[in-house]
């Protein structure tokens, strides 16, 4: 089957300074991908390029086959909610509605439906009764929340998430994964930076090191590796003999790892 | 003389009220594009256009003017970019640096033109600090032709500007025209500058955009009634302002202006709800449940 996603021979460079270096990664469809890696390792940078946001020095990337152009339908972002300015005067609806504006057309204003949209997508991630308030009322896991809700009105096949569970609390941390999982079960492929080594077993399929080159990408099990983990973090990581027993992560995965990147 | 009179500050009026509502709505966006500076800059830079463009055309029609202050000022922004693209200066310095480059040429003209026997330019000093007195029917008519258009445009495409102000990335990951957008939003914000060209001239222009935003920002948290709010702060402090100067003779329309706009933007940093400082002090006063 074709992959959803397939980024071959990618290199992304800040004046002169390489960024990723090389990078080759290949997505099955209905897959979840964590990417992982230090801080400043280029997975923000990984997905900018993906989506034709900065222009890669060399690479290509195609999605189930052809390029962004041709498939900037399928696929849906959600940006470091540190992206933008949270002062800004409009409400939760109205950004959630922004997931609809490329597929609006040109003049047509969002209208009734659109509003059911983001009503449904807001309910989904547990934020149906803010659609009224002010955005810069939002704690950080809410705004996290209302970029998620503005991906999932995009109704795409492919999703881009840059962090969606910094500042997010336990509980709505759980939620947002059995959202992953929804959409993974209706066939879409998403793909997550994500910060804690810990839950990438239990929350992901597959995973994606990186660290300016990728290191290894493939199926948890076969990756996840203690040696993969040490050459991407460059040694600056720390085992934990047990993790601390939590009712809901059965404890899976003894030696634990915890990134003490940055 | 009573009649025309009245005929003169209608068209004071009416020029005013179109600058104040397109300055309003368009500096919005500057203000929240973080461009507020940007829209000084090209409004100082503005000046050596409209000289240049009497020099080449030996008119005064204020059509020629705008479309040479216009040029100017984009030559400005375009310098702006690429030099903060391209070098290591820092945005700021870069801005400020631009300013003061296209002014001094734009002073260095001026004197220079006024030294020549030439009646005609008698009016062009006027550009610094403006004098709506001057304004006559053809000002307005190219005022309202300019601005009309201007606020339709943001009207059309009002969903592609929200998006591209509040998230700039998100908005080229729709498949929006990023670019091709913020070019014609700055062009829009030109055009604005150069409506106010007459009667706030090129030195205070810039508060034309900002302080009406800023003020309208206080009293809500919704772009659309900003925005309304914005474009009618700027009408009335134009229109205000420019009545006053045009009635008192020999005060500047521009520092006139900018002193009822100074007014409105105190008042709604004081009193407006919520946002405004009285309020927070007094919330601050009474214990929170
Ligand atoms: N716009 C930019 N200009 C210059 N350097 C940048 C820019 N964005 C990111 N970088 C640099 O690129 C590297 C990778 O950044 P990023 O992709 O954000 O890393 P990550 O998301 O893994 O933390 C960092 O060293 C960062 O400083
Ligand atoms: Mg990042």
């Amino acid at each position: 089957m074709q992959p959803a996603l397939a980024i071959t021979d990618l290199t992304v460079a800040y004046h002169d300074k390489p960024v990723l270096w090389d990078v080759d990664l290949e997505v099955p469809a209905s897959t979840l991908m964590a990417i992982v890696g230090p801080n400043g390792a280029g997975k923000t940078t990984l997905i900018k390029a993906a989506l034709g946001l900065v222009r890669p020095a060399a690479g290509q990337t195609l999605f189930y086959g052809r390029p962004y152009r041709e498939q900037r339908r399928l696929v849906g972002y959600v940006p470091q909610r540190g992206s933008v300015d949270w002062d800004f005067p409009t409400s939760v609806l109205d950004v959630v509605m922004m997931g609809r504006y490329g597929s609006l057309g040109w003049f047509r204003r969002p209208g009734k439906a659109e509003r059911q949209h983001a009503l449904a997508a807001l309910e989904k991630v547990r934020m149906a009764d803010f659609a009224t308030r002010q955005i810069s009322q939002l704690s950080g896991g809410q705004q996290q929340r209302v970029f998620l809700a503005r991906a999932l009105v995009q109704d795409a096949q492919i999703y881009f998430m840059d962090e969606p569970f910094q500042g997010v609390d336990a509980v709505t941390e759980r939620a947002i994964i059995d959202l992953l999982r929804d959409l993974r079960a209706n066939g879409k492929t998403v793909i997550v930076v994500h910060h804690d080594l810990q839950t990438v077993p239990e929350y992901f399929d597959q995973v994606c090191l990186i660290n300016v080159r990728r290191i290894a990408s493939g199926p948890v099990a076969e990756v996840f590796t203690e040696a993969n983990l040490r050459a991407t973090y460059g040694g600056r990581i720390a085992f934990l003999g047990h993790a601390e027993d939590d009712e809901a992560t059965p404890s899976r995965t003894e030696g634990m790892l915890k990134g003490v990147a940055d | 003389m009573e009649l025309f009179a009245d005929y003169t500050l209608r068209m004071v009026a009416l020029g005013s009220a179109m600058l104040g509502i397109v300055s309003g709505v368009l500096g919005c966006f500057a203000v929240l594009r973080r461009q507020a500076l940007l829209g000084d800059a090209m409004s100082h830079a503005a000046l050596p256009g409209i000289v240049v463009a009497f020099l080449l055309t030996g008119q005064r029609d204020p059509l020629i003017l705008m479309l040479g202050a216009a040029g100017s000022a984009w030559l400005a922004a375009l310098l702006l970019m690429s030099v903060t693209r391209t070098t290591r200066v820092k945005e700021d310095s870069s801005l400020a640096l631009i300013l003061a480059v296209f002014f001094g040429t734009g002073l260095v003209l001026l004197s220079w033109l006024q030294q020549r026997p030439d009646a005609a330019q008698a009016g062009l000093r006027s550009f610094l600090f403006g004098q709506a007195a001057a304004m006559v029917a053809r000002d307005v008519q190219v005022m309202v032709a300019l601005g009309v258009p201007t606020l339709v445009l943001v009207a059309l495409f009002w969903k592609q500007f929200k998006v591209l102000t509040f998230d700039p990335e998100y908005a080229a990951s729709l498949g929006l025209p990023v670019r091709g957008l913020s070019v014609l939003l700055t062009s829009l914000i030109i055009v604005a500058i150069v409506l106010g060209l007459q009667t706030v001239g090129v030195v205070l222009m810039s508060a034309m955009l900002v302080a009406p935003a800023a003020a309208a920002r206080q009293w809500t948290d919704r772009l659309g009634v900003m925005i309304v709010l914005a474009g009618l702060f700027g009408a009335s402090a134009g229109v205000v302002g420019a009545l006053i100067s045009a009635t008192a003779r020999g005060l500047a329309t521009g520092p006139t202006i900018v002193l009822c706009l100074g007014v409105l933007t105190l008042v709604s940093f004081l009193f407006a709800p919520n946002r405004g400082l009285i309020w927070r002090y007094t919330r601050q006063a009474v214990p929170q449940v």
